[in-house]
């Protein structure tokens, strides 16, 4: 199977034709939105995170490549329901795996931008959100 | 689908002299490879032997610093950097070989005039008037000017269809604009813009007009006296020439009446401990040691072009256009944008119901086609279009219709991939 084969497989199509909570998040009390100047790709992730730190709802939006909007699907379906110490001990290697098809370096950009949004997005309390407060650290 | 195109170049027999082009991309055990099919000429072309064996020549026979030795190698290289000057003057019939400037290329060719000329010349409320489909290398070296003069950038719309709204023109021209900036050839939409009568009407107004012909010089003939044009700035590896140079055209009463850009060694008269007294274009502007062997090779390219004849260059391209124009237009769901083949050079960009353009540029790599894939450096452009991306193929004179229809299966196989119809 040529990289190309792998990357645009049915797996991947699927997340990016239907993907997993694309949208807004109801409650959210965290949020961060990532461009890559480059070549324009935009992510935002919105999370509702429990007073524990437990992830309880999950969204993204934005506008890419099959490989950034998929990945970024793949990463919402993983993340529900997890906790924050999961998503900072989930790393840039992981993400790549849990993306699956191998990529090259230039593309591994894209598919590392909603991992990126992420790892800023909990760090970003929702200002004027119904936010219960919860601070990650 | 229209006719094969009535095309008078030898394509085949002008490949030859492109070692490059015979390149097989993706060959492994499994796989026989697909020819490479090299349609991103608006970014850069690719070189003739005749330029890479120019260069060696200068190398291997010629080489030595300009305008400085007293011994005989410095005299043939002053000597071919200079007939390289006066063939390009005569490429562009500009009046005087004083009045090309070689520099590192179109970017650094606006660069100099909005430092020098700029700074010298714009104040406060000023106007500098922009269109909406130039390359970022004609909009932020005049940002950059407002910023430190005062001056104020004005844009002039475009159309939908993807022209100059050329009506709304002398709306947008005030008694406070000294000068006009534009694009001869959009990177993206491949539109041609009428120069003559826009730089009319611009010195009407009292304006002059700097046109960025990047993609201008190495598709149609320019003759820079009949256009009227102040400045004029290309570069030479868009046009078969090497990388790292370029050329700015000025009128010659401008550039002696501009102080100088970069400060150093060939820009000056003399240097005491008080301060210095610059040269006489065109070394005024050139400070340093020249790119003397890219020179050299634009020259070589120059002959090339001029060989083959640049109309009939711009005949094949409108060919190669128009055939694409059709191959697109006939596959469901994808847009081509810009006016068409008739006011369009060899460029052509589209989009993809929802695939986005690199991934469109992936897959059409796997199918040997490199095409570029983005916003060609012209961001603004793609903010009026409402388009984050797009994807653009561009020809010259080695590119085939075969190419061309390749392409189009090349699309039809990408929608495939993504399941559609």
């Amino acid at each position: 199977m040529t990289l190309d084969d792998e990357l645009y497989q049915d797996r991947i199509l699927d997340h990016y034709e239907e993907p997993f909570h694309r949208g807004s998040c109801p409650g959210a009390t965290h949020a961060h939105e990532e461009e890559n100047p480059l070549c324009g790709d935009v992510v935002r992730i919105e999370l509702a995170l429990e007073p524990d730190g437990r992830i309880r709802d999950a969204f993204f939006d934005g506008e890419g490549c099959c490989i950034s909007q998929a990945s970024a699907s793949l990463l919402m379906e993983r993340m529900v329901g997890k906790h924050l110490d999961d998503v900072k001990r989930f790393s840039a290697e992981d993400m790549l795996e849990l993306f699956g098809a191998r990529l090259t370096p230039n593309r591994q950009k894209c598919c590392l931008l909603p991992w990126r949004t992420l790892q800023t997005a909990i760090f970003s309390p929702v200002e004027s959100g119904t936010g219960d407060g919860t601070k990650p650290d | 689908m229209s006719a094969a195109p009535s095309s008078h170049l030898d394509v085949t027999r002008l490949r030859a002299d492109f070692p490059i082009l015979r390149t097989i991309l993706h060959k492994s055990d499994q796989n026989p490879g697909v020819p490479l099919a090299y349609l991103d000429n608006a970014a850069t072309t690719q070189r003739p032997r005749q330029v890479v064996q120019a260069i060696v020549d200068v190398y291997e026979k010629h080489y030595a610093n300009v305008h400085r030795g007293i011994h005989w190698l410095s005299e043939q290289s002053t000597d071919l950097y200079e007939e390289a000057r006066r063939k390009v003057q005569t490429f562009i019939a500009a009046a005087q070989p004083e009045e090309i400037i070689f520099t590192r290329g179109t970017t650094e060719s606006i660069n100099l005039v909005a430092r020098s000329w700029g700074d010298a010349n714009l104040k406060p409320g000023d106007e500098i008037l922009l269109t909406e489909m130039e390359h970022h290398s004609n909009i932020v070296p005049w940002q950059q000017a407002a910023e430190r003069t005062g001056a104020i950038v004005r844009w002039l719309p475009i159309t939908d269809e993807g022209r100059l709204a050329l009506g709304a023109f002398d709306q947008f021209l005030s008694s406070r604009t000294r000068i006009v900036a534009l694009t001869a050839v959009s990177n993206v939409l491949g539109t041609i813009n009428p120069l003559a009568p826009i730089i009319a009407a611009a010195h009407r107004g009292g304006a002059l007009v700097l046109v960025d012909a990047a993609q201008g010089v190495p598709h149609q003939k320019t003759d820079v006296a009949a256009l009227g044009a102040d400045f004029l700035a290309f570069s030479g590896h868009k046009m078969l020439g090497p990388s790292g140079v370029g050329v700015l055209y000025a009128r010659r009463e401008l550039l002696d009446a501009m102080p100088p850009f970069l400060g150093g060694g060939s820009m000056i008269r003399r240097v005491t401990t008080e301060g210095f007294e610059p040269a006489d274009p065109p070394a005024k502007f050139e400070a340093g040691t020249p790119p003397i062997a890219p020179a050299i090779g634009l020259a070589a390219a120059i002959d090339y072009l001029e060989h083959v004849g640049v109309d009939a260059i711009a005949a094949h391209e409108r060919a190669l256009s128009a055939r694409a124009h059709d191959v697109l237009h006939s596959i469901d769901g994808v847009r081509v944008l810009g006016p068409g083949p008739e006011q369009s050079g060899g460029i052509v960009s589209f989009v993809i119901d929802r695939i986005h353009a690199h991934d469109i540029a992936q897959l059409l790599d796997r199918q040997g086609i490199a095409v570029r894939a983005g916003h060609h450096c012209a961001m603004p452009l793609h903010k009026r279009l409402g388009l984050a991306a797009t994807t653009r193929a561009s020809f010259y004179l080695y590119n085939t219709p075969e190419e061309v229809d390749a392409l189009g299966t090349a699309i039809e196989e990408i929608k495939r991939v993504f399941r559609r119809k």
